[in-house]
């Protein structure tokens, strides 16, 4: 008896019906529920209205894109004409013209070496994403730097815009990543030597700004250097930005070692895995996923600090933005310039975002605890 | 000390440990023969899970000596991984590893460790699986299992290893009451196959239809030794029987 009561109790309970909800019933529930709530979307409706349709007006409506000059514009609206024109310059610098598609095949031959890492059928991609480390850069400077195979020199100086960008963050995150993570296991080492020195490494890269990093590195280290020794002022640069978001990434790294609980270290070791077997296989695994956050957050900030290389005569996207209005013949269209450049940096870290979400879906799609 | 049979596989010779200034081992003295099941017992803080994991040394002692499988156990990382191939252990806490599958928390320590190609080690893991009752279990990851299957797991995890030693450290202590007997119905098997089980456990059934001898440690020294038929029935030390009432009283 009680045993089919209960069955068709059971039965009775429905899981709730989802409401259809109109667009005028969500209206008046989450903006017009209350009278100070109908106020304050009132309130806050009118002040958008102030701000946003200007600003549409302005760089949409009332904005110009035709013509090849200054004089094509009319002032009511934005001057895209600057853009369309000297974007090459944006993108490329001031890389020869006529040699720009060196950068265009090397991105290109990047993007394709890139697509077996985001096959996830492709087991051994950790194998080959350090394989690419190791020997994209060798292709990168061949075809960026030349004198070889023919191709005429460019060099570094005249690199810039946003491909400058992307070859300082590019080199900086894939140098920074294993860099931080070597930092964060030193930091947890139980040898007094590599742990100490790799708090005094960190405590002191992170204790400066990025801006005495660059200085230091382009104009006080040639006084250290013997005479002749000269590094290239990019190659500082890069070893510069490398090392900064190294020490950032460590204690990034190093809050998720610490998650692991001490069980997993000893399970490793009890089954007879060495310590790099355990680092690599259960420790970093684990820790690297829990921080997907921060570690993005690391690479966003590194990708927008490039900007800062322009201290020390390197024009990156941002330094473009800047050189080409002082141009006499664009005076007084930085508004313009900026707004494009800050775009081309919002492109990149956005989309840096949404992949790292991705990712984090993905890998918790099959582990739920 | 001994209750030892034949020739001992763990020899453990006047025993130090502290922790600070806290002196958890004081001298342990302990032969374990070949095959033998010895399960430990005394009350929480007595140094009984400490004894069992200087075993494979998740804890180092600091007088003594301990000799596993005929290696003595120092500070030699060499010697520390050597017996650590040899000896199984499974956790009070399980500690799978929760990012890989059941069937590659199985297969890792066999393929990196001992350098078993993939095929062979999927089908030791599979067949460790059958033995623990799991084997429909393998593409899950551990979360997705109960305690008792996690417990399962874990002892197969330990047995892919192949080794000649298992030592169990409070196995059924986190599980749900009803999830025990699974885990103890594994364990009976593996010891009637011919184990050697060094356990630390308050399951006194266990003790009584398994154990060769039991162990009963009390702040840091071990107390009594004696086969199971006499140390439930006639113990000698009195903080052995008052233990006893107190453990057998519900």
């Amino acid at each position: 008896m009680a045993v089919q009561e209960r069955a068709s109790a059971a039965a009775a309970v429905q899981p709730p019906v989802t409401e259809r909800i109109t667009v005028l019933a969500w209206l008046k529930h989450n903006l017009f529920s209350t009278w100070y709530n109908s106020l304050l979307t009132i309130l806050v409706g009118y002040l958008l209205y102030l701000v946003l349709v200007p600003v549409f007006r302005w760089a949409v409506l009332d904005a110009t894109v035709s013509g090849d000059s200054k004089e094509a514009c009319d002032f009511a609206g934005a001057c895209w004409t600057l853009v369309k024109v000297r974007f090459g310059q944006y993108v490329y610098g001031l890389y020869p013209e006529d040699q720009r598609w060196r950068v265009n095949l090397a991105l290109a031959i990047a993007a394709v070496a890139m697509v077996p890492l985001f096959l996830e059928r492709f087991r051994h991609r950790l194998t080959y994403a350090v394989g690419l480390v190791l020997v994209y850069p060798l292709v990168g400077y061949t075809l960026f730097y030349g004198g070889w195979l023919g191709l005429p020199v460019v060099e570094t100086p005249r690199w810039g815009g946003l491909f400058l960008t992307l070859v300082i963050a590019g080199v900086g995150i894939t140098a920074s990543f294993p860099l931080g993570i070597l930092l964060a296991l030193g930091r947890r080492s139980e040898m007094p030597v590599i742990r100490s020195l790799c708090v005094a490494f960190i405590e002191l890269v992170r204790g400066v700004p990025l801006v005495t990093i660059l200085f230091m590195a382009s104009v006080m280290l040639p006084l250290f250097l013997p005479a002749g020794v000269n590094f290239d002022k990019l190659m500082r640069a890069l070893v510069g930005v490398a090392l900064f978001s190294a020490a950032y990434m460590a204690e990034v790294v190093r809050g998720g070692l610490q998650a692991i609980p001490k069980g997993q270290y000893e399970a490793a070791m009890a089954l007879g895995l060495g310590y790099w077997q355990m680092t690599g296989l259960i420790v970093l695994p684990q820790a690297l996923r829990l921080v997907i956050p921060g570690i993005v957050n690391t690479f966003i900030g590194l990708f927008k600090d490039t900007s800062l290389v322009t201290i020390i005569g390197l024009f990156d996207l941002l330094g473009m933005a800047k050189l080409i209005v002082t141009d006499p013949r664009w005076l007084g269209l930085a508004a313009e310039s900026y707004i494009f450049a800050a775009f081309g940096f919002w492109i990149f870290c956005y989309a840096m975002s949404r992949y790292s979400q991705h990712v984090e879906r993905r890998l918790s799609a099959g582990e739920r605890r | 000390m001994t209750g030892a049979s034949g020739e001992p596989i763990i020899i453990m010779r006047d025993v130090h440990k502290w922790f600070g200034e806290f002196h958890v081992l004081k001298g342990i003295n302990l032969e374990v023969g070949k095959s033998q099941k010895v399960v430990v017992c005394g009350p929480s803080g007595s140094g009984k899970s400490t004894m069992i994991r200087c075993i494979n040394r998740l804890e180092e002692h600091q007088r003594g000596e301990i000799i596993v499988d005929g290696i003595e156990l120092t500070s030699d990382v060499k010697n520390v991984e050597a017996i650590r191939r040899e000896v199984g252990m499974v956790f009070q806490s399980f500690n799978l590893f929760p990012h890989l599958t059941v069937l590659e928390n199985l297969i890792l320590a066999p393929m990196w460790v001992r350098r078993t190609p993939r095929k062979e080690a999927e089908e030791l893991a599979m067949s460790l699986l059958e033995r623990v009752k799991i084997p429909e279990q393998a593409h899950k990851y551990p979360g997705q299992l109960s305690g008792g299957q996690q417990q399962r797991v874990a002892i197969a995890r330990a047995l892919c290893m192949k080794p000649k030693i298992m030592l169990f450290d409070e196995p059924t202590s986190a599980l749900d009451p009803e999830m025990v007997k699974e885990v103890l119905d594994v364990m009976i098997e593996l010891a009637n196959e011919g184990m050697t089980m060094v356990v630390v456990t308050h399951e006194m059934g266990f003790a009584k239809s398994v154990a060769d001898f039991v162990v009963f440690m009390d702040d840091g020294e071990i107390v009594e030794v004696a086969p199971p038929s006499v140390f439930f029935t006639s113990p000698k030390s009195d903080r052995t029987k008052l233990f006893l009432s107190q453990i057998l009283e519900h």
